[in-house]
């Protein structure tokens, strides 16, 4: 009996072939090659500068000489805590980022509700591109276009005049805190234009949460007599929690970590992604900005497990 | 007799642009109180459409739903007092198993410790001790299945509604749960409508079987009337196993079809046959030989057409060879003729 009787049709393993049986044999070795690159962009450009940023937060500048000092210590990081000015930058970011998330969820809720229960086919389709729409022109431009709208001679003041209910707006305006000279120079203002810019970011994943909930189970609630509305409390709602919370997620962070926006809306007084900004590139006070920058990492992370607490992974 | 659900003239049309379908064509029905009522028919045939239009999951197109005499055609679910168990249990995924059998207690504002208590002796009942403070994802299918009725039941409804539930279930369980779901029923003497694509599963548990297809009743009886006096080929067919021979072959009324179950068929080869009063027979070619364990079934072409005989023993025929086949001569069915 030769070879050819033995081993039918098998041609000579060559280089590819041999790879694929290697490859086929220890799938781990796959996945190395998959995975590496990735992992090392992330590992190394990623993670690696951050965690050199964060280092950074240890050290302190001179104050006569304004070089920076390699010592590790805490002095930078106290002067968050200790500086007045600096409290007030984190509370008022702080502020900021949970009114935003908190008006995205309850404009963004009915929104996908609709999306994902009422709307179909073309309508769905329609309403996709409408949610996405704002996403593909410039975020500089539409923050900008906002100023103009929000302006003290602009659209939106028109319209209040048209309506006849410029008391109105002087009265809001008006209001401690949130008012200001007008809508464009108002927290009020900077607070409208966040909302609207990071709005898709909440109506996604809530669509996203809506859509996968069975329908026979908002029929199994009314069968066994609960009303719509202990229908929606009940079943519909904490089953969309995931969706809000991933949503928050982003709006929240966004919101944290903005330095456009407050620049070009909104009353006077630092965010802190505008302090990082200046502190790391006009001042020059790369510690402070180092500092800045852990604020929004602590806190996002403090967050994220609050939110995992509510049982918002629970459905991953 | 007060019924427990009466359909009149019920239809439900589904339209999708130009495309109509009638998933239910004229339904007429009526249940009593206390009855294990089953729907069966193939996929598609209407009869969970039906069940749906009972627990208010759907609108009727026209016709009237009475539950208790009472006129529930547009009631919203949760006015109607129907609980169903549903063929994927519906079970809330972010409660716990005593929260969702408790559901119906919650809504209605029964208090904590009442809902808790009436809970755990329902899960009793459907022998799920223990389980309350459980999620759903950690149980079983059986016992999921068992949750789903315990939530449904805990209202004491008159009427439950029950799709397909045992289609998940594997084979033993789902005999298992035959038995005791029957028996449940009779122990709290409710109604049961009980939908099903499994014939076996409603000759054995119903009292009375309404046979689905196209959106019509083909049929409605007790499991013994469908079986032993099927109307038309399509029930003959559905319901158990069955030959439809031409009246032509079987000597009987041309142009017309009989239903001749196969167990009523013997088999013999063809030399040892005496004829005698009471039995007719026809000779044929033996085609092919099943062996079941418990049953051998015999193909037999007969004049052009195929003829199944099953027995009980094995009788000593071989393939090829010409047979002869016996039955009582009152074993074939008249069938309708079908339109």
């Amino acid at each position: 009996m030769n070879q050819s009787t033995s081993q039918p049709n098998l041609p000579r393993p060559n280089f590819w072939r041999r790879a694929s049986s290697l490859l086929y044999e220890k799938p781990w070795l796959g996945l190395v090659l998959l995975l590496a690159p990735p992992l090392l962009w992330l590992g190394v450009f990623y993670l690696g500068s951050l965690l050199n940023l964060l280092f950074y937060s240890f050290y302190s500048i001179d104050d006569f000489s304004g070089q920076i000092k390699y010592d590790l210590g805490f002095s930078t990081l106290a002067q968050l805590f200790t500086s007045s000015s600096n409290v007030d930058i984190v509370t008022r970011t702080l502020s900021m980022s949970i009114a935003v998330t908190i008006a995205c969820a309850v404009i963004a809720f009915p929104i996908g509700y609709f999306m994902a229960f009422y709307a179909k086919g073309r309508t769905k389709a329609i309403w996709y591109l409408l949610v996405l729409l704002p996403l593909w022109s410039s975020y500089l431009v539409r923050v900008y276009a906002w100023r103009l709208i929000l302006a003290r001679e602009g659209v939106a003041s028109w319209f209040f005049d048209t309506l006849g209910l410029r008391p109105v707006l002087d009265g809001i305006l008006s209001l401690p805190v949130i008012g200001g000279p007008s809508l464009s120079s108002s927290y009020l203002g900077m607070f409208l234009v966040f909302t609207y810019v990071w709005l898709p970011y909440m109506i996604l994943p809530i669509q996203a949460a809506l859509e996968r909930v069975p329908k026979n189970l908002i029929q199994a609630s009314s069968d066994l007599g609960a009303r719509p509305a202990q229908t929606f409390w009940r079943i519909i709602l904490p089953l969309a929690v995931p969706g809000v919370a991933a949503g928050s997620i982003f709006t929240f962070s966004l919101t944290l970590g903005d330095y456009i926006i407050p620049g070009v809306v909104g009353a006077p007084g630092f965010f802190i992604g505008q302090v990082v900004y200046t502190q790391q590139g006009a001042v020059g006070n790369l510690p402070l900005a180092a500092a800045f920058s852990v604020v929004p990492i602590v806190i996002i992370t403090g967050y994220l497990m609050f939110v995992k607490r509510l049982g918002a992974f629970n459905a991953l | 007799m007060q019924n427990a659900v009466e359909l009149h003239n019920l239809n439900c049309t589904f339209t999708s642009g130009s495309f109509q379908l009638r998933a239910v064509d004229n339904v007429n029905l009526s249940i009593a109180p206390g009855e294990f009522f089953s729907l069966l028919g193939p996929s598609g045939s209407g009869k969970t459409t039906c069940l749906r239009l009972i627990g208010g999951f759907e609108q009727p197109t026209s016709g009237v739903i009475k539950l208790f005499d009472t006129d529930a055609s547009r009631l919203p679910p949760f006015e109607r007092e129907v609980n169903t168990v549903f063929q994927d249990y519906a079970l809330f995924p972010h409660m716990t198993v005593r929260d969702n059998v408790g559901y119906a207690l919650m809504v209605r504002g029964v208090s904590r410790a009442e809902r808790v208590r009436r809970s755990d002796e329902m899960l009793e009942t459907v022998k799920l001790g223990g389980y309350g403070s459980r999620k759903p994802s950690q149980l079983s299918g059986g016992q999921r299945q068992r949750v789903a009725l315990a939530r449904a039941l805990i209202n004491k409804p008159r009427i439950l509604l029950l799709d397909e539930p045992l289609g998940a279930l594997d084979l033993k369980l789902r005999e298992e749960m035959q038995i005791e779901l029957k028996g449940l029923q009779r122990q709290l003497g409710i109604t049961f409508i009980f939908v099903t694509h499994d014939q076996s599963e409603a000759l054995s548990m119903s009292d009375r079987v309404a046979v689905f297809n196209h959106g019509r009743i083909e049929q409605l009886g007790t499991p013994r009337d469908l079986y032993d006096a099927p109307r038309t080929e399509f029930v003959a067919r559905f319901v158990g196993s069955a030959n439809v021979i031409s009246g032509e072959t079987l000597h009987l009324e041309s142009k017309r079809q009989y239903a001749l179950r196969p167990e009523k068929v013997g088999i013999s080869s063809a030399s040892s046959t005496s004829p005698s009063s009471g039995i007719s027979s026809l000779t044929g070619q033996l085609q092919d030989i099943h062996f079941l364990g418990s049953q051998t079934r015999y193909e037999v072409l007969v004049g052009g057409e195929r003829v199944t005989a099953i027995t009980s023993g094995a009788e000593s025929c071989e393939i090829g060879s010409s047979v002869t086949l016996t039955w009582p001569a009152d074993a074939p069915r008249l069938l309708e003729v079908q339109m």
